[in-house]
C-alpha cells in the first residue's frame, strides 16, 4: 500500500516557500499567482494500517506546536483539496533513482518505530490559484524543479509503488575495434559518452589486437575513465611547442615543466628547510604545520554538475573536497572550507538565456544553498571565499570548492601491500553520477541536462559526516594502509589507482547497492557519493568492521590488492575484464600539440565623455559608489551568514569583521584548539584579465592571494599554493597558448616568492554550444580563469592583523607603488575607462614589499601596525572604504601623496588623473595603519621600498580624499558608503 | 577533589562535540565524548558523569526536522534514565541542535497535562540559515548553567531555532516560573539582536529544577577573545571569551 502523508505549516506566515513562489510568479510574468500554499509530503510504502501511519505521523513527521498533517492513500482527494480559491496542486518529487537523503532518513527512522516500510519517497507539494496548467508547469521548472533530479506532478500522483529495479542479469559485451577507421572510432566515443580521441582509440585497438581479442565493455569503460581528462591532466601533461611573447618553447609535459617546476625550485633552494610533505602526489597537497601536525589543502571544480543541477552540484563539489582531504595520507581531519563562484551578472537579461541555461541568480542561490547545506552539516566551517561576476560565465558558471585539513605528523605518506584487502565504506552504490569523469571532460550544450541526468548526483552529508567520524577513528588506531575517496570515475578510479602498481582483484557483486538493476559496468564507473576505498591488512579487518558498525558506516570487502600487476573485475566468480596496469596508466598515447600567443598591444585609456559634466569631486564620489556596489566588490554578506563559519571554534579572523562587520582580506584559524598556530587563506582571482592577458591574470592572482594572506599576518616564507585552471575550448592554438602563458606565469611568479604549489586541479573545456533562435551553431568559452588559492602559516593567532580601522589619530600609508593600468579594472567595469593597458606584477618588488609588511606585523612587542588591507578589486579608494566600514570610523587621504609610476597618462586632466590613482588595481600594494608611536619605526622599516604616508584615521564617520592638485576633497560619509557597499544583499 | 565529569552525547551528524568537549575541559571538568549507541548498550555509563552535554549539529540530517530522530532515540531507549539522571543532581545542557532535542525529549517546558512540550524552535523568520553573533541578557533565577552571568555576546548559527508557544498562555506562564533564563537583547545602537524571530526574545530556557538548560546560542564557540569578530578592536588576545562562564557555573554547581 501507498500512503502519502502531507505536514502542514499552522501559521500560514511562515511558509517561506510559498512566499518565495509568489515572487518568482510575478517575476516571470505569471498572472493570477498571487496566493500559494506548500507542505511536505511523504510517500510511505508499505503494509500499514491507517492507525499505524497517523502514528508515525503524529509522533514522527510533524511538529505539534507549528504543524498538522493530513494523510491518504495516494491519490485520495482529501490530499489535494485545499481551499477553493487554491485548486491547483503541484508535485515536485526527486526522480526513481536520485539520491533522498530525506526520505532516507525517514525510512531510518520509521524502523525505530517498529515499522519497516518497503521505500519512502519525500515531495514538496504546492498549491497555486486557477491557473493555466502550462504556466502551472513553468513555473515548477523555472523555480522549484530541476530536470536532472525532479519529476513534476501537476494534480494527483498517479503511483502505486515506489520500488523498482529489477536484478541485473549478466551479459558479456565485447566491442570490436578491429578495422574501424577514425570516423567509427569517433562514432563510438561519443555514443558512449568515452570522451576518448581516435589517437586514444587506436592506441586501445592496437593493445587488444596484440592480446588477440575485442576489449570488454567494462574494460573499455575503464579505459575510458582513466584516460578522461578530469582523471590525468590529458592536456596541461602534453608535449607542447610553444610560440609565445618570450620566444619559441618546447615542453614535454607543460604541467610538470611549469607548476611543478616551480615547486622542485623552491623546495632545492629551501634545502634542509623544505617545509613541503607531499605534493602533487596525493589526493591534497601536505605540508608542515607545526611540531606534531601536518596540514593538507585541496581545491576542487565541480562546474558542469553545477551548470545543471546548482545545488547538487555544489553540495557534492564541496563533499568531494573534503573527502579529497579525508583521503589523504592516512587520513586528515577536515577543518575549513572555501568557496569560490564565477557566475553570470545578476542584471542578465532572462529572455536572452540559450535555452537550458540557468538564470545566474538562481544558479548563484542554488550553489550557496547546495554549500550551506552540505558544509554546515558537516561541520566545517566555510571561511573563505569570493564572487566573481562576467558575462563570459553566464552559459558555464565555475564553483571552486577548497578543504584545509590537519593530520599528525608522518602520517602522510600511505602505501598500499599485497594481500590488502580492498574495503568500499560510507554510502551505497546506485545509478547516480554515471559518466561525470568523461562529462566534464566534453563541452557543455542545450541539450546536456537531458543527456546526462545521470552525471549530475545529490550529496547525504550526514553520510559523509559518519563516514568521516568513521575514518578519522580508524586512522586513530591505525586499521589501513592506504586510502582514497571515490570521486571522478568511481571504483574504477579508485581501485585503479590504489592498485595501480600491485593490480587487484575486485568481485563487482560485492559491492552494496541502493537498489537493483545494476549492471557491473555501472557498479564500478557509478560516481555515488559519501564513498571512501580503504586497503586493509587481513588481520585488521575484523577490528575496522567494528568501528564502522559503532558509527553506523557500512563497510564492505569487495576484493585484495594482488601484486599480479594485473586488474581482474569478477562478477559472481566469473572474471569479466582484465587489464593490465601498466597499459592502462602508462599506456595513453601522448598527442604533440602547438600553441601561440601575441600579446595585444596595450592601447592609451580613453575616457568616454560623461553625458552631464560632473566636478571633479563628485567625479571621484560617485565612482566610488557605484564600485562599492559593483557586483564583485559588493558585501557577501547575505552569503556568508548561511555559511556557518564558527564550528569546530577553530576560527580567528572571520570573512566579515570588525564592530562595522567590513570584509576580511585572509582569513584565519587555529590548527588544534588550544594552541596558538594558525592557517591563514588567501584566494586570488583576476577574471576580467583573462581575455586580455592570461600571463598577468595568472600572475595577478597568485599576487592577490598571498597578498590577501600576507595582510592577515601569513609568514611569507610558509605560503603554501593552489592552482586551479579553468580554461575554455582548448583545441585551437591560440586558446591552449593562453594557458601556456598562464603556466608559465605560475612558474615566475612562484618561483620569485619562493611559494611552492603544493596541489592543483585543472577543469578545461568550459564550453557551452546551442543552436540560436536563427539556427546558427554558437559556442561560448569562459573567459580563460586562474583560481589561485594560498594557504599561509601564522606562528600566533593573537597577532592576526585585520583589515578594519582601530583608532582615530593613527597615520595611514600605502605600500607599493600605483601604475596607471586600468584595463580590466572595475573602473572600467563600470564604463569610466576604455582600453587601457594590463597591469603587470612585479613579482620581485611585490614580494619584498610582502616580507616588509610581515616584518613590520612581527615587530616585538605587538607589531607596527593595527589594520592591514590590500588593494585589489577597486583598488585604493575601495580599499580605505572597507577599512572604515568595518571600523566605523572615517579617514583621509591625499592622491597627490600617492606614489606613483604613470606610463601613459602623464598629461591627463586632473580627474583622470584622480580616478587612475584611487582606482587602479596595481597589485601587490597594502593600506597599513600605524599608531603614532610606532611610526618613526615604521618608517625605518620601509626604508628602500615604495611607500608613502596618505592621511590619517578620523574621528568622524567620513571618508575624505583629496585630489591630486590639492583643490577639491570628495566627501562620503560612512552610512552611504555602507549602503552602496551593502547594496548587492537587499536588492 | 576530582574533577567533575562531563559526559558530551553524540550521534551521527552531532558536529560540536570536540570543541564543546574542549569548552568542558577549560572550565575544570574532564570530558569524554560518548555515542549515543555506546550508551543505548551500557546506559549505566551515565553514573559515571555529573554533567551530561547534547551539542550542536545536524543529528541525523534534521531532514524531517531539527532533533527529531535524536529525540526519539532518547525517548524510546533512555527516558527513565535521563530522569534518574536529572533527579540524582546531574546537569543536562542543549545547545542548538541539543535544545532542539531537550525540547522533544520532553525534558524542558512540557506541559505535565498533555506529557508534550509547550513549546518548539521553529524555522527562523528569515527562512535561512543565520550565523552571526548576538547579544544576550540572562535571568539566571534556579539555572545552575548562568549564576553570575549577566549580559554577554555569543554567536548562533541555525536555521530552526525561532522559539515559539503553543498559546501566549504558555509563554506568560514559563515567563513567569523563571523557565525563560536567557533571551536576545539589543545592541549597543538599542537594535534587537534577536535572530530568528523568537517569540519574547527567547535564546534558552530552563526547566524548574534549574538542572537542565536549553539554548539556541554556541558558548563553546566563545571561550577565548579572538573567537570575537571584533576581539581585534575590543578585546585582550590572552582574554577568555563570555562564553566559559556557563561551562564554569556549571562545574561549579555540581563540585559544590
Amino acid at each position: 500500500m501507498l500512503w502519502e502523508v502531507d505536514v502542514h505549516l499552522r501559521d500560514a506566515t511562515t511558509d517561506h516557500a510559498a512566499r518565495a513562489l509568489v515572487a518568482g510568479a510575478a517575476e516571470l510574468g505569471v498572472d493570477n499567482c498571487a496566493q500559494a500554499k506548500t507542505a511536505n509530503g511523504w510517500l510511505i510504502e508499505g503494509d500499514f494500517s491507517r492507525n499505524q501511519v497517523e502514528h508515525l505521523a503524529a509522533v514522527l513527521l510533524t511538529d505539534p506546536i507549528t504543524e498538522t498533517f493530513t494523510l491518504g492513500e495516494v491519490g485520495d482527494q482529501s490530499l489535494y483539496a485545499s481551499c477553493a480559491e487554491l485548486p491547483t496542486v503541484l508535485h515536485v518529487l526527486p526522480r526513481a533513482g536520485v539520491t533522498d537523503p530525506a526520505a532516507q532518513s525517514a525510512l531510518e527512522a520509521l524502523s525505530l518505530l517498529g515499522l519497516r516500510p518497503l521505500a519512502v519517497r519525500s515531495v514538496r507539494k504546492y498549491w497555486l490559484p486557477p491557473i493555466d496548467p502550462s504556466a502551472a508547469l513553468r513555473l515548477a521548472w523555472k523555480l522549484l524543479a530541476s530536470e536532472a533530479i525532479h519529476d513534476v506532478v501537476l494534480g494527483p500522483i498517479q503511483l502505486c509503488t515506489l520500488s523498482g529495479g529489477q536484478p541485473w542479469i549478466f551479459v558479456q559485451e565485447s566491442i570490436p575495434l578491429d578495422g574501424l577507421d577514425e570516423q567509427s572510432l569517433m562514432r563510438l566515443s561519443r555514443e558512449r559518452c568515452l570522451a576518448l580521441s581516435a589517437h586514444e582509440l587506436h592506441a586501445v585497438r592496437d593493445h587488444f589486437h596484440s592480446l588477440g581479442r575485442p576489449p570488454f565493455e567494462i574494460e573499455l569503460e575503464t579505459i575510458a575513465q582513466t584516460w578522461s581528462e578530469h582523471c590525468c591532466h590529458k592536456t596541461l601533461g602534453s608535449p607542447i611547442d610553444h610560440t609565445g611573447p618570450a620566444g619559441e618553447a618546447h615542453y614535454d609535459n607543460l604541467l610538470k615543466e611549469t607548476v611543478f617546476a616551480a615547486t622542485h625550485a623552491v623546495r632545492e633552494s629551501l634545502g634542509a628547510n623544505d617545509w613541503c610533505v607531499s605534493v602533487f602526489r596525493d589526493n591534497s597537497g601536505v605540508v608542515r604545520f607545526d611540531g606534531d601536525h601536518d596540514i593538507c589543502v585541496k581545491v576542487e571544480t565541480h562546474n558542469h554538475p553545477s551548470a545543471l543541477e546548482p545545488y547538487g552540484g555544489a553540495a557534492t563539489g564541496l563533499g568531494g573536497v573534503i573527502r579529497d582531504v579525508l583521503g589523504t595520507g592516512l587520513g586528515a581531519k577536515p577543518i575549513a572550507n572555501l568557496d569560490v563562484f564565477c557566475v553570470g551578472p545578476p542584471t542578465t537579461i532572462a529572455a536572452d538565456l540559450p535555452p537550458g541555461v540557468i538564470h545566474p541568480n538562481r544558479l548563484l542561490s542554488g550553489v550557496v544553498a547546495g554549500v550551506r547545506d552540505y558544509g554546515n552539516r558537516m561541520g566545517i566551517p566555510t571561511i573563505a571565499g569570493a564572487v566573481a561576476f562576467d558575462p563570459g560565465y553566464i552559459c558555464n558558471p565555475l564553483v571552486f570548492c577548497g578543504t584545509v585539513g590537519i593530520m599528525p605528523r608522518n602520517s602522510a605518506m600511505a602505501t598500499v601491500l599485497a594481500g590488502d584487502l580492498i574495503v568500499v565504506a560510507g554510502g551505497r552504490t546506485g545509478r547516480d553520477g554515471i559518466h561525470g569523469a568523461t562529462f566534464s571532460s566534453v563541452e557543455l550544450s542545450s541539450g546536456s541536462e537531458h543527456q546526462s541526468g545521470g552525471s549530475v548526483q545529490i550529496g547525504h552529508a550526514i553520510h559523509e559526516k559518519i563516514l568521516t567520524d568513521f575514518v578519522l577513528e580508524a586512522t586513530q588506531q591505525g586499521l589501513f594502509h592506504a586510502i582514497t575517496d571515490c570521486g571522478a570515475g568511481g571504483l574504477s578510479s579508485a581501485v585503479g589507482e590504489m592498485g595501480a602498481q600491485l593490480g587487484a582483484t575486485v568481485d563487482l557483486d560485492h559491492v552494496p547497492l541502493k537498489y537493483a538493476g545494476l549492471s557491473a559496468s555501472e557498479v564500478w564507473i557509478s560516481e555515488a557519493q559519501e564513498r571512501m576505498v580503504l586497503a586493509v591488512d587481513p588481520a585488521n579487518w575484523k577490528k575496522l568492521a567494528c568501528v564502522a558498525a559503532a558509527e553506523g558506516v557500512e563497510a564492505t570487502v569487495i576484493g585484495t590488492f594482488t601484486g599480479t600487476g594485473r586488474l581482474v573485475l569478477v562478477w559472481q566468480g566469473r572474471t569479466i575484464g582484465m587489464l593490465d596496469c601498466h597499459f592502462l596508466h602508462e599506456g595513453r598515447p601522448r598527442q604533440r600539440l602547438r600553441s601561440r600567443h601575441a600579446i595585444a598591444a596595450g592601447e592609451p585609456s580613453t575616457w568616454p565623455q560623461l553625458s552631464a559634466p560632473v566636478s571633479q569631486a563628485d567625479a571621484l564620489a560617485g565612482c566610488l559608489l557605484d564600485l562599492l556596489a559593483a557586483p564583485d566588490v559588493a558585501s557577501k554578506e547575505s552569503i556568508i551568514r548561511q555559511y556557518d563559519h564558527e564550528v569546530q571554534g577553530g576560527s580567528v579572523v572571520k570573512p566579515l569583521l570588525g564592530p562595522g562587520t567590513g570584509p576580511a582580506d585572509g582569513t584565519v584559524v587555529r590548527g588544534v584548539l588550544g594552541r596558538n598556530r594558525g592557517i591563514v587563506l588567501g584566494v586570488g582571482i583576476r577574471h576580467r584579465l583573462g581575455k586580455l592577458d592570461p600571463y598577468q591574470m595568472a600572475a595577478g592572482a597568485i599576487v592577490e592571494a598571498i597578498a590577501n594572506a600576507t595582510a592577515a599576518g601569513a609568514n611569507p616564507a610558509r605560503i603554501a599554493l593552489l592552482d586551479n585552471f579553468c580554461w575554455g575550448e582548448c583545441r585551437s592554438e591560440e586558446s591552449l597558448g593562453a594557458l601556456v602563458e598562464a603556466c608559465r606565469a605560475c612558474y615566475d611568479t612562484a618561483v620569485a616568492f619562493a611559494a611552492p604549489f603544493v596541489s592543483g586541479k585543472d577543469s578545461l573545456n568550459n564550453v557551452f554550444s546551442w543552436t540560436d533562435a536563427a539556427g546558427l551553431n554558437r559556442e561560448i568559452s569562459i573567459p580563460p580563469t586562474l583560481l589561485a588559492t594560498a594557504m599561509g602559516q601564522i606562528e600566533d593567532v593573537r597577532r592576526a592583523v585585520t583589515s578594519d580601522l582601530k583608532q582615530f589619530g593613527n597615520r595611514l600609508a600605502i605600500v607599493g607603488i600605483t601604475r596607471d593600468q586600468l584595463a580590466g579594472s572595475q573602473l572600467q567595469w563600470l564604463g569610466r575607462v576604455q582600453n587601457g593597458r594590463v597591469p603587470t606584477v612585479d613579482a620581485i618588488a611585490c614580494r619584498s614589499v610582502c616580507e616588509t609588511i610581515a616584518r613590520a606585523q612581527r615587530t616585538e612587542p605587538a607589531g607596527l601596525m593595527v589594520a592591514c588591507h590590500d588593494c585589489s578589486d577597486g583598488g585604493l579608494a575601495t580599499a580605505l572604504a572597507e577599512m572604515a566600514i568595518g571600523g566605523c570610523l572615517g579617514a583621509r587621504i591625499e592622491l597627490a601623496q600617492v606614489p606613483i609610476e604613470f606610463l601613459e597618462m602623464t598629461a591627463a586632466d586632473a580627474c583622470q588623473r584622480d580616478l587612475a590613482i584611487a582606482f587602479s588595481e596595481t597589485p601587490g600594494r597594502f593600506i597599513c595603519e600605524v599608531p603614532a608611536e610606532q611610526v618613526a619605526e615604521f618608517e625605518t622599516l620601509l626604508a628602500g621600498l615604495s611607500w608613502a604616508w596618505i592621511g590619517c584615521v578620523l574621528p568622524d564617520k567620513q571618508v575624505e580624499i583629496v585630489s591630486v592638485d590639492g583643490h577639491t576633497t570628495s566627501r562620503l560619509s560612512l552610512s552611504q558608503l555602507a549602503k552602496a557597499w551593502r547594496s548587492l544583499a537587499s536588492s | 577533589m576530582l574533577s567533575p565529569r562531563a559526559m558530551i552525547l553524540r550521534a551521527p551528524g552531532t558536529n560540536c562535540d570536540h570543541e564543546t568537549a574542549y569548552a568542558f575541559e577549560r572550565a575544570g571538568a574532564v570530558s569524554r565524548r560518548v555515542h549515543l549507541r555506546v550508551l543505548v548498550q551500557k546506559p549505566k555509563l551515565v553514573n559515571d558523569f555529573q554533567i551530561l552535554c547534547i551539542p550542536g549539529g545536524f543529528s541525523y540530517g534534521d531532514d524531517i526536522a531539527s532533533g527529531r530522530i535524536f529525540a526519539l532515540e532518547l525517548t524510546s531507549h533512555l527516558a527513565d534514565v535521563l530522569h534518574a539522571f536529572r533527579d540524582r543532581g546531574g546537569l543536562i545542557l542543549g545547545i542548538c541542535n541539543g535544545f532542539q532535542v531537550l525540547l522533544q525529549t520532553g525534558l524542558l517546558l512540557r506541559d505535565p497535562l498533555t506529557g508534550t512540550a509547550r513549546a518548539s524552535l521553529a524555522t527562523n523568520q528569515s527562512g535561512q540559515f543565520i550565523d552571526r553573533w548576538v547579544h544576550l541578557r540572562s535571568v539566571a533565577g534556579r539555572c545552575l548553567f548562568l549564576q553570575d552571568i549577566d549580559v554577554f555576546e555569543l554567536p548562533v548559527a541555525h536555521g530552526e531555532g525561532r522559539f515559539v508557544t503553543r498559546s501566549l498562555e504558555d509563554l506568560n506562564h514559563l515567563d513567569a516560573t523563571g523557565q525563560l533564563v536567557l533571551r536576545y537583547a539589543p545592541d549597543s545602537n538599542g537594535v534587537s539582536t534577536n535572530p530568528n524571530g523568537a517569540a519574547g526574545d527567547v535564546a534558552g530556557a530552563c526547566d524548574e529544577s534549574g538542572q537542565v538548560l536549553g539554548l539556541m546560542p554556541h558558548p563553546e564557540r566563545f571561550i577565548d577573545a579572538t573567537q570575537h569578530p571584533a576581539w581585534n578592536t575590543r578585546l585582550d588576545a590572552n582574554a577568555s571569551g563570555a562564553g566559559l562562564a556557563l561551562f564554569a557555573s556549571a562545574v561549579k554547581a555540581v563540585s559544590s
